[in-house]
C-alpha cells in the first residue's frame, strides 16, 4: 500500500476542501474520503486506489435516516448498510432497499459499508483489480483485457469497446428502481442529481465512473415517498446461496389495479456497466395485464441491446427470466 | 504421515527463533522500514479543522485504543490496518489474518458491540471506539457460551477461522435473525471454513440460541 496522509474531518466543509485538491474525483484520485473502508482499503491494498491523502468522514453527522415531511426518506450518507437493511421505514415502504442490501456482501461487511461508499462501489472485473493486467479504466489507453478474457460475470449491457466492467453494488439496483436522488455537497455549494444521472456509461472514458468532481461529498440519498399500492421486490442470482456478486438482479417496484399494471420502476444488475434501470420494459408493462406475456415482453426489451461476450451470453436469458419471476413476486 | 518435529510455540526454542516469534520480529522491522520511508516522502500529520490525531514523528500517527477495556497508547503508520494493530502492536494474537481482503471473515472483532472485518479498516480511525476482540469474550475457566458450545460441537477442524466464527457467532444473537438452521448459515456466510466445519458450527450456534 502507498503512504498516505491521514487526516480525519470535524466538518463537511473542511473535507470538502481537502478533497478538492484532487485534479479528479475519478480513478486515481490523490484525495479520497473514507466511511466504511470496505471497497477502498481493498483496493489501496492491491495498489489499484493510491490516494496521497485520506480523508476519515466519520465524524460527520452524515449517519441518520429521518423521515421528510412530503412522507419521503432522507438517508445520511455514513448511514451503514446494516442500519439501513433494517430500518423499519426502509423495510415497510422499500422493502427492495432493505432486500437488496441484505442480499449483498457479509453481515460485516454490510455493518460497516455506508450509503455514500456504495454508490461508488467498483467494479469486480479481475483486471481492473489486478496491476499486471491492462486495464481501460484503471490505466486509460493501456485496452481492456476482459474482452476476449475472462468475462464471465461482466456486463452485457451499457458496454463499449473499452470496457465492459459490471457495476456490483445491489444497492444501486434498488435505488435506480425507487428514482433515488443522490444530494452533493461542494465547492460550489450544494446540488442533487438523479441516480440514473449519477453514474456514466464507459463509452472511451471508462475512468470516469460518476459525475462527482473533486470536493464533492454525498451528503445523502433522497427516496420519494412510496407509490400508494405499489408492491417491490429484489431477486438476485449468483454463483452460491450467499455472500457473492450478482450474476443477474431484478429491482422491481409496481402497482397494479383491475389486474392491470399501472404503473413498473425496473432496474436491473450484474448485468450492466451501471445501475441499469429499463424504462423500455416499464413502458411496455405499463397497461398491460398481468402475467407471463407481458412480463417476457418487458423482459425481452429489457435486454434487447445487451451485447454478450464470449462467456457470458447466458446472462442474457438469465437476467430475463430474473426479471419475470421478481414481477410474478409482487402481482 | 509424520508429524513436524517443531510444534508451534510462543517462545524461541533451543536458540531457534519459532514461527510465531520470527513473524513477530520481522513484522516489528517491517514497520520501522515503512515508517521511515514515509518520513523520506515527507507527509507530516496533519489536521483538518482540529482533528484529535497529534503530528507524529516520521510520519506515525498518535492513537488511543480501547481494546477488551483497556486503553492502547499507540504510535502507527497510518496505513496499519485495525488487524495488523491488533496482531502486531497490540500482540493480540487471537484475530486472525485470513484473506485481508473481507472475503473470509478470519479477522472479524466488534467495534462497539458490531461484527466487523479488522482487514479493511485503518486502526487509526478507531479513536474512542470500542473494541473488543476473542481475548476479550471469554478466557479458559470461563468460556463464553458460544466458544464452550463450539468445543461441545467440535465446530473446527484446523481451528483458524474460529475465532472469526466465535466472534462473528456472539455478534449474531444480538442482530436480527430468523430461527432456522438456514437464518444461520446466511447470517455467517461471511465466514469461511476452508475445512467444512460449517454443521457443527450450525449445530453449536443454534445450541447457544436454544434453537437446537
Amino acid at each position: 500500500m502507498q503512504s498516505f496522509e491521514f487526516l480525519r474531518a470535524e466538518n463537511a466543509s473542511a473535507a470538502i476542501a481537502a478533497s478538492a485538491r484532487s485534479s479528479t474525483a475519478q480513478h486515481g484520485a490523490s484525495v479520497r474520503f473514507v466511511a466504511g473502508g470496505t471497497t477502498l482499503l481493498d483496493l489501496m491494498k492491491l495498489n489499484v486506489e493510491r490516494p496521497v491523502h485520506v480523508v476519515d468522514i466519520n465524524r460527520l453527522p452524515l449517519d441518520k435516516i429521518e423521515q421528510l415531511p412530503d412522507g419521503g426518506l432522507k438517508i445520511g450518507a455514513t448511514v451503514r448498510n446494516a442500519d439501513l437493511a433494517q430500518d423499519p421505514i426502509v423495510r415497510r415502504d422499500y422493502a427492495v432497499l432493505s432486500e437488496a442490501l441484505l442480499a449483498g456482501a457479509s453481515a460485516q461487511l454490510r455493518n460497516m459499508a455506508t450509503t455514500g461508499g456504495n454508490l461508488l462501489q467498483r467494479t469486480r472485473c479481475m483486471y481492473f483489480r489486478d496491476t499486471s493486467t491492462p486495464c481501460n479504466k484503471r490505466e486509460p489507453g493501456t485496452g481492456c483485457s476482459a474482452i476476449g478474457g475472462a468475462n464471465r460475470t461482466l456486463a452485457i449491457l451499457g458496454t463499449s469497446e473499452h470496457c465492459i466492467a459490471t457495476n456490483p453494488s445491489d444497492m444501486n439496483v434498488a435505488l435506480a428502481a425507487l428514482e433515488a436522488t443522490i444530494h452533493v455537497q461542494g465547492v460550489n455549494g450544494e446540488r442533487s442529481i438523479p441516480i440514473a444521472d449519477f453514474h456514466l456509461l464507459p463509452g472511451n472514458t471508462p475512468q470516469r465512473e460518476t459525475v462527482l468532481e473533486p470536493g464533492d461529498l454525498i451528503t445523502h440519498v433522497t427516496l420519494s415517498p412510496p407509490a400508494p399500492g405499489s408492491r417491490s421486490f429484489y431477486l438476485k442470482l449468483r454463483d452460491r446461496a450467499s455472500y457473492e456478486f450478482a450474476l443477474a438482479s431484478a429491482a422491481v417496484v409496481v402497482t397494479v389495479a383491475d389486474r392491470k399494471v399501472t404503473r413498473a420502476r425496473i432496474a436491473l444488475g450484474g448485468v450492466g456497466t451501471k445501475p441499469w434501470r429499463s424504462n423500455e420494459a416499464e413502458a411496455l408493462l405499463t397497461g398491460q395485464p398481468v402475467g407471463d406475456p407481458a412480463f417476457r415482453r418487458a423482459a425481452d426489451a429489457a435486454l434487447h441491446d445487451a451485447k454478450p461476450q464470449s462467456q457470458n451470453a447466458f446472462k442474457v436469458e438469465l437476467a430475463k427470466r430474473c426479471l419475470v419471476y421478481a414481477l410474478k413476486q409482487v402481482t | 504421515m509424520k508429524k513436524s518435529a517443531e510444534p508451534p510455540g510462543p517462545d524461541s526454542r533451543g536458540g531457534r527463533l519459532t514461527r510465531r516469534a520470527f513473524l513477530a520480529s520481522a513484522g516489528t522491522v517491517g514497520v520501522a522500514t515503512v515508517i521511515n520511508s514515509q518520513s523520506l516522502v515527507g507527509q507530516p500529520m496533519n489536521s483538518v479543522a482540529g482533528s484529535e490525531m497529534k503530528a507524529g514523528a516520521e510520519g506515525a500517527v498518535t492513537v488511543t485504543l480501547r481494546i477488551n477495556g483497556n486503553e492502547h497508547h499507540l504510535r502507527l503508520d497510518p496505513r496499519t490496518t485495525l488487524l495488523d494493530c491488533l496482531r502486531e502492536h497490540v500482540v493480540l494474537t487471537g484475530t486472525k489474518k485470513g484473506c485481508d481482503h473481507g472475503q473470509c471473515g478470519a479477522c472479524t472483532v466488534h467495534v462497539n458491540g458490531r461484527r466487523v472485518n479488522s482487514c479493511l479498516s485503518l486502526a487509526v480511525m478507531h479513536a474512542g471506539d470500542e473494541i473488543t476482540t476473542i481475548e476479550g469474550i471469554g478466557h479458559p475457566g470461563a468460556l463464553h457460551p458460544v466458544q464452550s458450545a463450539f468445543v461441545a460441537h467440535d465446530a473446527y477442524q484446523c481451528g483458524y477461522c474460529t475465532c472469526g466464527q466465535i466472534m462473528s457467532a456472539v455478534a449474531l444473537l444480538k442482530e436480527p435473525c430468523g430461527p432456522k438452521d438456514d437464518d444461520v448459515r446466511e447470517a455467517m456466510s461471511g465466514n469461511i471454513c476452508r475445512c467444512g466445519a460449517y454443521p457443527n458450527i450450525v449445530a453449536a450456534i443454534q445450541q447457544v440460541r436454544g434453537k437446537s
